[in-house]
């Protein structure tokens, strides 16, 4: 597939200046929901094509910066029963729990391994079957079918000795959330392209109406983001407020059937604390009764603890919107990739974190 | 959250395939994509392909799109 | 020697560590200095060799041990010479220190060693004195590797950041990332079946004729962990001044690029070991491609940025004219998914 098509210069010139020729003259704020939005944003350099006046903010679509302390305070305890491996996702890793990452863990004698796909959680408890696998199960519906097939097939050849902690979490009752917030002030919706995949773009419709919010769903590559922009300030213009596919290609109405089917097969919706944010009622997925035995909390009687979050983290307001990470007080000084002290920061596409990396700490 | 790439299937083996991305071959699991075929573009993710993806359509999708952001009326 | 694993014992300094050494090391190594088996080695080389002698040291501990484009000890070789090239020093003599792991099998490591001697007779330099020990089977993941070399820089050269001046052009000799990209693809851990091959060279000769083209170089770094990131960041660090490096000119082959789009890396953090990054004034940027691209392992030599007055810091300007960031990477790349 020539992705050059979606990365040519010149249409990206021409978006741009369409961009910015449409843009109203008062202060707009989209906001990407999803930290993969954030991070291309960042890595093609798109910010510095917007007019002054159009703000790109991250949202909290960023499952690593979104899981709470207490599910990492319990992989960690979970690390620390003889003969288990935790597995996990490499974003997971350096996300501090209350005093120390996974990866801290793993120095300390702890095995702890970074996979790419959750295949080969299933090849690795087979060859090992003297020891515990635990998957920390983090994501959003992009990641979740494919936790779900795992879940499948471990109880399908009856694996003893793998496990799901789950976290993960769900999309629109999110934005719903947030939209209801009163504090809130998004005049648009980046969807996230390969969320929308899964859930089709049907799936903004009540959010679209419920709140009179313009929602688009944009793929990843340039040419793909600013097209989605451009439809946002489209609408935005004239006051419109529906929801858009520009990742056609990709993306349908109703979404991957397949897909949803596993997820429901698996998983149910339950309510779910979101860091920064609190809990949002059945934001969350957990495992179905049949396959409660799977669950590793259930498995080794750990519970979660809620932890607030750190005195000064602002993390929150960032996820809301309400805050661009440079207006943060700990930005750049007592909060940074190397010691972070809220989400944002931690997560290789946090806002915060793809803000310092990118566009430097604005101190300079 | 999101990061999925194209590539092409080379092969299929029950619910297993070889996807190529760029020169590198990729081990999938073709279960979420059924209707999958050898030849056929998919988006992958974390060792799974989430969505075959239209090419046609993609180019019919561009051209559709580039009429409607540039109309010709209004250039 | 009729076993076919190192054992313990070989490590005891005893019969059997004296065997090893004889048998197997000094034999492939073939060297009139280390035959003669005492504990130090004079560095016959460095009489009458003129300039200031060089010294560094590195260990070795890549796994897996063989990889595509080369292996441990080819490895240990090139590491060493090339910190030697960044000052400008021809190698004069390498030592090797040994740590081999119980139970090794003993064709594995003349492999690795016979390995170690090629690549230093092709730079050229003479590994003229060593250590050897063995530890417990679960040490040591098959065999540990440290070089220390020495070497003479040219008289009257002298690189180094502070010398680096605005208007002075950054220069690269081939593509990023292969290195990184063939051991992640080596480990299997990820479901890729791709055989990339490190860049794994010397960069001796390379630095030779850099030099005689170019005396007036400022600096030269080899961007191994943490790329040319790490390398240009700490360049903007030493020398108070500004770097900009042009996203279109920066080459990477597209297996690699493969690679890192599906594991979410950025090939400008991704480990070389083949590359050396020159900075010389902007008028002789013509003359030092030439040179660089006189060998084989420059012929892809070019142009990635420049040094200017602004803020001392190291962006990269993208295909679409915007500038970024680029910042010191934080630690080891890891998959991600998101």
């Amino acid at each position: 597939m020539d992705l050059d098509r979606y990365r040519d210069r010149e249409r990206v010139r021409e978006l741009a200046q369409d961009i910015a020729r449409l843009c109203p003259s008062t202060t707009v704020n989209i906001m990407e929901v999803c930290g993969t939005h954030t991070m291309a944003i960042a890595r093609y350099g798109l910010r510095g094509l917007m007019p002054d006046g159009l703000r790109l903010i991250s949202g909290p679509g960023c499952p690593v910066c979104v899981t709470p302390t207490s599910i990492i305070n319990a992989a960690q305890m979970l690390s620390e029963v003889p003969h288990t491996v935790i597995s996990t996702f490499g974003d997971m890793m350096r996300v501090p729990g209350t005093d120390k990452t996974l990866e801290e863990r793993r120095a300390e004698g702890a095995d702890v391994r970074v996979l790419y796909s959750v295949y080969d959680l299933l090849r690795m408890a087979e060859e090992e079957p003297e020891n515990n696998f635990i998957f920390i199960s983090v994501g959003f519906e992009t990641t979740t079918p494919g936790i779900a097939l795992a879940v499948l097939e471990t109880a399908q050849r009856g694996l003893r000795n793998v496990c799901f902690l789950a976290a993960n979490r769900l999309v629109i009752p999110a934005l719903e959330a947030l939209c209801a917030s009163k504090e809130i002030s998004i005049h648009g919706l980046l969807c996230p392209g390969h969320v929308s995949v899964i859930i089709g773009s049907d799936a903004y419709t009540p959010v679209a109406r419920q709140f009179h919010i313009p929602c688009v769903v944009g793929g990843f590559e340039p040419v793909d983001m600013l097209q989605a922009i451009y439809h946002l300030i489209m609408q935005i213009a004239k006051g419109e407020a529906r929801v858009e596919n520009a990742y056609t290609r990709a993306v349908k109405g109703e979404g991957n059937s397949k897909a949803l089917e596993v997820i429901k097969a698996v998983f149910e919706p339950t309510d779910a604390e979101w860091r920064g944010i609190g809990t949002i009622p059945l934001s969350g997925l957990r495992l179905r009764e049949e396959y409660a035995h799977l669950d590793a909390l259930e498995r080794f009687d750990v519970k979660l603890i809620s932890i607030p979050e750190p005195r000064g983290c602002r993390c929150g307001d960032v996820l809301k919107g309400l805050l661009i990470p440079p207006e943060c007080p700990l930005f750049g000084s007592r909060c940074t990739p190397v010691s972070p002290v809220g989400p944002c920061m931690v997560s290789s596409e946090g806002s915060c974190a793809a803000y310092y990396k990118y566009e430097g700490t604005g101190h300079a | 959250m999101c990061l999925a790439v194209p590539g092409k299937i080379l092969s299929i083996d029950g619910v297993a395939g070889v996807v190529n991305m760029s020169g590198v071959e990729v081990n999938v699991g073709l279960q979420l994509v059924p209707g999958a075929k050898v030849g056929d573009y998919v988006l992958l993710h974390a060792g799974f392909a989430i969505q075959v993806i239209e090419e046609d359509e993609a180019l019919e999708t561009a051209e559709l799109l580039a009429e409607y952001i540039f109309p010709k009326d209004e250039q | 020697m009729h076993r076919e694993k190192v054992l313990l014992t070989h490590g005891s300094g005893g019969r059997r560590t004296r065997d090893l050494i004889e048998k197997v090391i000094v034999k492939i190594f073939d060297n009139p200095v280390l035959q003669r088996l005492e504990d130090s080695s004079v560095i016959q080389e460095a009489r009458d060799s003129g300039g200031e002698l060089v010294m560094t040291t590195d260990s070795y501990v890549v796994s897996p041990l063989f990889f595509p484009g080369g292996d441990i000890g080819k490895l240990s070789i090139c590491g060493t010479v090339n910190d030697l090239a960044t000052a400008a020093a021809r190698p004069l003599a390498l030592s090797v220190g040994l740590i081999i792991e119980e139970g090794f099998p003993l064709a594995e490591l003349k492999k690795v060693l016979q390995s170690m001697k090629a690549t230093a007779d092709r730079v050229p330099v003479s590994l003229i004195t060593g250590d050897t020990k063995v530890v417990e089977r679960g040490r040591a993941d098959g065999v540990y590797i440290s070089t220390t070399g020495v070497g003479v820089v040219p008289e009257g050269v002298e690189l180094s950041p502070g010398h680096i001046e605005q208007g002075d052009l950054i220069l690269i000799n081939g593509p990023l990332g292969n290195h990184e990209a063939s051991i992640l693809c080596a480990r299997k851990d990820f479901s890729l079946d791709v055989e990339i091959a490190s860049d794994c060279a010397p960069l001796a000769e390379l630095m030779r004729l850099v030099i005689e083209a170019v005396p007036e170089a400022r600096c030269a770094r080899d961007p191994t962990r943490g790329g040319i990131a790490s390398v240009l960041t700490e360049m903007v660090e030493h020398s108070g001044l500004g770097m900009t490096i042009d996203e279109e000119q920066i080459p990477v082959e597209e297996q690699v690029q493969g690679v890192c789009e599906i594991l979410g890396m950025d090939p400008l953090m991704m480990a070389n070991e083949g590359k050396m990054v020159v900075v010389v004034p902007g008028g002789s940027a013509e003359a030092c491609l030439a040179a660089m691209r006189s060998v084989p392992e420059g012929k892809e030599s070019r142009v990635i940025g420049k040094v200017h007055s602004g803020k001392p810091r190291l962006t990269l300007r993208t295909l679409y004219g915007t500038t970024r960031v680029i910042t010191m990477p934080m630690g080891n790349q890891l998959p991600r998914i998101c």
